[in-house]
């Protein structure tokens, strides 16, 4: 069997697309200009932001271009809109945040550094598929409350949250409402007027941009104050000269990401749901997540008796690129907090391992998948003491032996 | 790896020998697990991005790999579990026995690779009379880490190499120079790496809280004062237990169920004998008979003459010629033939 290489990990990031690389490549050696100049070399440069800014707001549904702010990223547009709310609730005397138990850390710990601070911020529980209500968000808000923050799609199980309904429980109580919709952009439609989101995290290298670019929506009318001081960029709101490439990348990237949204999906889907029923053969296996509300590309399976990480290097020797929920920036893995807040037990979770898939994909892939993994799942268990007293103390039959 | 000097060395040891050579670092724990606030990120990462720079510097692979749970189980937890219990533990022959001989041989072999290499400083040789592999000490006496390899099984001996274990610092050093390793200049790691202040009362009183104060006593059973949690002292201790006596007094027993701690003068801080448990032999998988060889347990400690006795289930009793210092519960004993290392256990 000849080796192949399949790339199954498009929720940790993307191959930036022929478009996006395309629509980069004039403003490194061409159109180099700083934006601010006021010659036409700067001045192309500033129509490329301006052009990619719009691009944004199609994408988002936006009422204004001008509320796209161009940021490093999805950590830096999650600690801006977080930071920038608790700022103006904190002016009101309102110190109060609700977000959830399974948010990306770029959430989860701007949270922790505003309690700290003197924030109370409640975590609402996650049902075991990984899912919360907007009831849930309507009973916790108080008259003290400035920010609810809840992710679009979660990164590592592929829920997707009913961010329209938990929009309209925000509005009606007058409560500002941020997403990170970093896993969500290009999957699922998303408009920010009709689900009357405030605030809208994004990433550009998920979407088939460069790494290092991202963007923060903005509602017109609230007052963010700065992150990060310096030049008059982005309206006075965001300094630092603009990464004129990469924006230009990100413009491009995400009216891709947004076009056919249906199209792809059904392609995607059911490559996942191939995936999953083959996986799911395997003896000792479930299923993270929900079935229905889930993203079209991802599949997350707890293996039990198995470690996430020797799971992954014995892919990688097969050419398989998948990874066990968030990586750090060791490459070593912790326990993932998205399966211990579904209720995964610590064992569990820790044998765990996330395919993320795109359209770039085939059947081909999936077949390969398929066929490589129950086996490594097999040779694994076979070395594995904890396998071995899993077989034990509960009379499973030890199908390694045979 | 370690990014320190004697890995970085080993490996350009191993590349000079025609080795196809990888690089690994154990991610053990997290600054968090210890205590420590100050980065509330997922991972101490300074050690792995020493280790991974000599990686690059050498041209070879490197992976990490997150060993976070078994470090707690079979480390952190036994070494807090042992202190409780009155014992002094040492965690670094737990480490490299669960961890680095295990998991850690385990995984390079579920990579494809054929052994793991260590910068240990102990040298192994093969016996075609016996068939086995044999553990030796290393040439410079200073640097011997033998004592915290005893528990090597044959699997495990035939699957590492010590490519540094017969060098002395020196060698190290000039070889690091000469391949512009300076960055390998990182000071010898210390005393326990989960305990980075050395305070392990503070350590085990964050995690179980405040051990009781009790009765410090000899042992006629006069009390001579009170001590502050058994945790805080440690076998063979002579200063800062805070009592004054005749003549110099050193911690002899921590007597548990009463919650005391037993004073002596010099002379009763020495035994005739031990028992151990957990016991593995190096160059035999048994003894049957009394074993005359040296023993020390200590790590750097002179090893003595003794005779061990085989007693029931895979237990031995270690009868010293002469009475010997401090023996204390939980740490090992090792024996030594000359410069081959026969074994050792755990002192009960």
């Amino acid at each position: 069997m000849s080796k192949r290489f399949v790339y199954a990990d498009n929720s940790a990031t993307t191959k930036v697309s022929e478009n996006a690389l395309k629509a980069a490549l004039p403003y490194f050696t061409q159109n180099y200009g700083n934006p601010s100049s006021i010659y036409s070399l700067g001045m192309e440069a500033a129509k490329a932001v301006l052009s990619a800014r719009q691009q944004v707001a199609n994408a988002l549904g936006a009422a204004r271009v001008n509320e796209i702010y161009f940021t490093s990223g999805g950590s830096e547009s999650d600690n801006w809109a977080i930071r920038g709310a608790a700022a103006l609730g904190e002016k009101k005397g309102k110190k109060h945040i609700i977000t959830t138990a399974f948010e990306h850390h770029a959430v989860l710990h701007t949270c922790e550094y505003l309690e700290k601070q003197g924030f109370e911020v409640t975590y609402l529980p996650v049902s075991s598929k990984g899912l919360i209500t907007a009831q849930q968000v309507e009973k916790a808000i108080r008259e003290d409350t400035c920010l609810v923050t809840v992710m679009f799609a979660n990164n590592e199980i592929g829920t997707i949250m009913p961010i329209e309904e938990i929009g309209k429980v925000c509005k009606a109580h007058n409560v500002l409402f941020h997403t990170d919709a970093v896993q969500a952009v290009g999957h699922t439609d998303i408009n920010v007027q009709t689900m009357n989101i405030d605030m809208l995290s994004l990433s550009g290298h998920k979407i088939h941009a460069p790494k290092g670019i991202g963007a923060l929506y903005c509602r017109t009318g609230i007052n963010l104050p700065n992150l990060i001081y310096g030049g008059a960029q982005e309206r006075n709101r965001r300094a630092g000269t603009e990464n004129v490439p990469s924006i230009a990348a990100l413009g491009a990237a995400i009216t891709d990401a947004v076009t056919d949204i249906e199209i792809k999906n059904s392609k995607t889907s059911a490559m996942r749901d191939r995936l999953i029923e083959g996986i799911l053969k395997i003896p000792q296996t479930r299923l993270n997540g929900d079935t229905e509300h889930r993203l079209a590309g991802n599949v997350n399976i707890s293996f039990r008796g198995i470690e996430g990480e020797s799971l992954l290097l014995t892919l990688d020797l097969k050419g398989i690129a998948a990874s066990s929920g968030s990586a750090c920036t060791s490459g070593s893995l912790d326990p993932s907090h998205v399966l211990l807040a579904i209720g995964l037990p610590h064992e569990i979770a820790h044998g765990s391992l996330r395919l993320s898939i795109n359209e770039e994909n085939t059947e081909e892939d999936v077949d390969y998948i398929l066929e490589v993994l129950p086996e490594i799942v097999k040779k694994l268990r076979k070395m594995s003491p904890l396998w071995e007293r899993i077989c034990k103390t509960e009379g499973i039959e030890d199908y390694t032996e045979k | 790896m370690s990014g320190g000097v004697d890995s970085s060395v080993a490996v350009k040891l191993l590349q000079e020998m025609g080795y196809e050579v990888a690089g690994a670092t154990m991610h053990l724990y997290s600054n968090e697990d210890i205590g420590l606030e100050d980065t509330k990120t997922c991972c101490s990462l300074s050690d792995v991005e020493d280790a991974r720079l000599v990686a690059l510097k050498l041209g070879i692979d490197f992976y990490v790999f997150g060993f976070e749970t078994a470090f707690k189980e079979k480390v952190i937890d036994s070494f807090v579990n042992t202190y409780l219990e009155g014992g002094t533990p040492n965690p670094c022959i737990e480490c490299n026995r669960y961890l680095k001989f295990r998991k850690f041989l385990e995984r390079a072999r579920l990579l494809g690779y054929d052994m793991i290499a260590t910068g240990h400083y102990v040298t192994k040789e093969y016996s075609e009379s016996k068939g086995r592999w044999l553990l030796k000490r290393a040439p410079d006496r200073k640097k011997d880490q033998s004592y915290v390899l005893f528990h090597l099984d044959q699997y495990q001996l035939e699957h590492t190499l010590f490519p540094v274990g017969d060098m002395n610092k020196e060698q190290i050093r000039s070889i690091a120079e000469k391949n512009g390793l300076v960055n390998a200049d990182k000071p010898d790691s210390q005393d326990i790496c989960f305990i980075p202040d050395g305070d392990y009362g503070k350590f085990i009183t964050e995690r179980n809280g405040e051990q009781p104060a009790g009765d410090i006593v000899l042992s006629d059973g006069t009390v001579l004062g009170r001590h502050r949690g058994l945790i805080n002292y440690t076998v063979g201790q002579r200063r800062g237990v805070g009592v004054s006596y005749s003549e110099p007094l050193f911690v002899i027993d921590k007597d548990i169920s009463h919650n005391k701690l037993v004073m002596g003068t010099a002379e009763e801080i020495f035994r005739p004998f031990l028992t151990a448990k957990n016991v593995n032999f190096i160059p035999f998988d048994t003894i049957d008979e009394p074993l005359r060889c040296t023993a020390q347990t200590r790590y750097h400690q002179q090893d003595v003459p003794c005779t061990v006795y085989p007693v029931e289930d895979g237990r031995v009793r270690v009868e010293f010629d002469d009475p010997h210092k401090a023996i204390s519960k939980g740490q090992a004993v090792v024996f030594y033939d000359g410069e081959y290392v026969l074994g050792g256990g755990t002192i009960e």
